[in-house]
């Protein structure tokens, strides 16, 4: 044993609900005493679309949240996109059928040790995530504020139950079409100044990213978020979803998003080289 | 029921079963460890491994494709430093049995990475990757000359000596693999790995670029297999003596017994791994079931079937 994803396992595993909420689905899936080693921020990888099926590679997906009820024991949620041929497969299937998953894969968000303010970004069903993120922070002791946004109303997530569990809630979408009018990232210099945050929680689209460590450059603002590069594995093997990451010396190697993330220091991605290449 | 013999060798090196990870499809074995234990296996063969450390290719680094996938990773490494002391001791300190797989981009930095080699202990064999297509420059893709494949060859056997055995790996990329697969084994090699990858594109519809960072890349998965087949059965027929440890689109026990039949006598698992972390098992386990039932006493009675007369029998 190494230490990489030493709680991950693979299983057959049952689908115990299916939810369509907007454009997404909500869809859980019971992997029994799997779900107590499930983080915050770690994912999962999912075998799509049947035996005979011409797609090879496995789907990543954040977990959501994690429940037990007497029912059918520990679960997961997804929220799932219907936009690939993968997920759609996925947000086809119904109660009471088995997907191949392997989790939970990847590192977690960070929980700190004392209670801080702690800021919360989502964009899209990036979102997905934070929501029990937000929870594990409230039971710490954190103040917690959570910005969701997308380019239009019908692609923000943010599920009723999820809203308590923050002190506060901005909705921004590009097109006015749900909560203000602009880009998520316009009100994080002000925020992080007047409630006086400590940490940086995000989750969403790549430039989304790049636009926060780009605000909080220089600060003292911890960032951590959650990458989305393109995996084939979702293990370590295949060396595809690689980011270019600074280490302590300044020394910056391609390291994977899938076991050095999904949850990275933000300030350590060299964002300006992602998808160049990279002279050692 | 008589007891399988599922033991192979290629060259003089044993292994008590014949399948094996697929260079770059493992990188070096501890991810997989998760999932099931190494020693389970033939061998891992480690992602091929150059003399200094490379930071490969610009992302967008892969696509998957019908039954398939493209991947551009550019030989991604540590350098052989770094190997040494982390990823191979720690593959020894687990006892599992391991190929080192080499790549270069002169025939000195084979023959240098040979010597490095030389006399490290917990190595089955090594396999000379002469066939990575993607590499910036398409002449290092040594593979696809006859004389260039031959003088990696033959500078890594003057290097390492007579005991570790030598596969070269070739490409299937090319008119007739049989004449490199010839040339190769006249300079010193003692087996074959056939085939890596065969050079394709995918273009974005929504950039209208090639989509990949290194625009092209390596197809590999079941798409590739029939190709696979051909090549090994082309080779294993010029070469019945030559071992050849076979790959391309292996994702269950029969597609592995179709690589057996054709001529391999080991089998390697790669973009399988990524579908599933535990197809190594599986594949293992049915190619067992299937030699059973099919009722041969070992693998090696297997070994090229396919080259036999229509009215022979097993």
């Amino acid at each position: 044993m190494t230490g990489i994803n030493r709680s991950a396992a693979q299983l057959l595993a049952t689908i115990v609900g299916n939810k369509k909420v907007g454009q997404y689905h909500q869809i859980l899936i019971s992997v029994g005493e799997l779900v107590s080693q499930c983080k915050p921020g770690n994912f999962v990888a999912i075998s799509v679309g049947g035996p005979n099926s011409r797609m090879v590679l496995r789907r990543a997906f954040a977990i959501s949240r994690t429940t037990t009820s007497p029912q059918y024991g520990g679960a997961i949620e997804l929220i799932v996109a219907p936009f690939g041929s993968g997920s759609s497969w996925l947000c086809g299937l119904s109660e009471g059928e088995q997907i191949d998953i392997t989790l939970p894969l990847g590192t977690a968000f960070g929980i700190p040790t004392t209670s801080v303010n702690a800021l919360l970004v989502g964009g899209g069903y990036g979102s997905a995530p934070l929501f029990g993120l937000a929870e594990v922070l409230k039971e710490r002791g954190c103040r917690v504020d959570m910005l969701l946004g997308a380019s239009t109303g019908s692609k923000i997530y943010a599920p009723l139950e999820g809203k308590r569990s923050v002190n506060s809630l901005r909705i921004f979408t590009e097109d006015g079409s749900m909560g203000e009018t602009g880009r998520i990232t316009a009100p994080i210099a002000q925020l992080v100044s007047e409630l006086q945050i400590d940490v940086i929680y995000s989750c969403g689209p790549m430039a989304m990213l790049k636009a926060i460590s780009e605000i909080l450059a220089g600060g003292d603002v911890v960032h951590q978020c959650a990458v989305e590069e393109a995996m084939a594995c979702g293990i370590g093997i295949c060396m595809t979803c690689v980011l270019p990451v600074k280490d302590e010396s300044g020394k910056i190697n391609n390291l994977r998003s899938c076991i050095d993330g999904p949850v990275m220091d933000g300030s350590a991605i060299e964002w300006d080289l992602v998808g160049k290449t990279l002279v050692l | 029921m008589s007891q399988l013999d599922f033991s192979t060798t290629l060259g003089n090196a044993w292994f008590p079963t014949p399948i094996f990870t697929a260079s770059g499809c493992a990188s070096s074995g501890k991810e997989l460890s998760q999932f099931f234990d190494l020693r389970d296996m033939g061998a891992i063969v480690t992602k091929s491994i150059m003399t200094k450390p490379r930071a490969g290719r610009a992302t967008p680094r892969m696509a998957e494709t019908p039954s398939g996938m493209l991947n551009s990773i550019g030989l991604q490494g540590p350098g052989i430093d770094t190997f040494l002391s982390n990823d191979l001791a720690w593959l020894v300190e687990q006892k599992a049995r391991v190929i080192v797989s080499i790549a270069g981009e002169t025939a000195e930095e084979f023959a240098s990475l040979a010597r490095r080699l030389r006399g490290v202990a917990g190595i089955s064999a090594l396999e000379v990757n002469i066939s990575c297509p993607n590499v910036e420059n398409r002449g290092m893709v040594f593979a696809c000359h006859l004389e260039s494949a031959q003088t990696v060859i033959e500078g890594v056997r003057r290097t390492i000596g007579g005991d570790l055995p030598i596969i070269a790996k070739l490409s299937p990329d090319v008119t007739d693999i049989v004449s490199i697969a010839r040339g190769v084994i006249d300079a010193g090699a003692d087996g074959l790995a056939l085939i890596n990858t065969v050079l394709g594109m995918v273009i974005n519809p929504n950039t209208m670029r090639p989509h990949l960072g290194g625009r092209t890349g390596g197809l590999s998965g079941p798409a590739i297999r029939p190709i696979a087949v051909r090549a090994i059965y082309q080779v294993h027929e010029a070469l019945p003596k030559v071992p050849i440890l076979g790959m391309g689109g292996v994702s269950s026990g029969a597609d592995a017994f179709e690589l057996i039949m054709a001529g391999a006598s080991g089998v390697s698992v790669g973009t399988a791994s990524f579908g599933n972390p535990t197809a190594i098992v599986k594949i293992q386990n049915e190619l067992r079931q299937i030699l059973t039932v099919k009722g041969f006493s070992s693998l090696r009675e297997a070994v090229g079937f396919a080259h036999r007369p229509e009215n022979s029998v097993r």
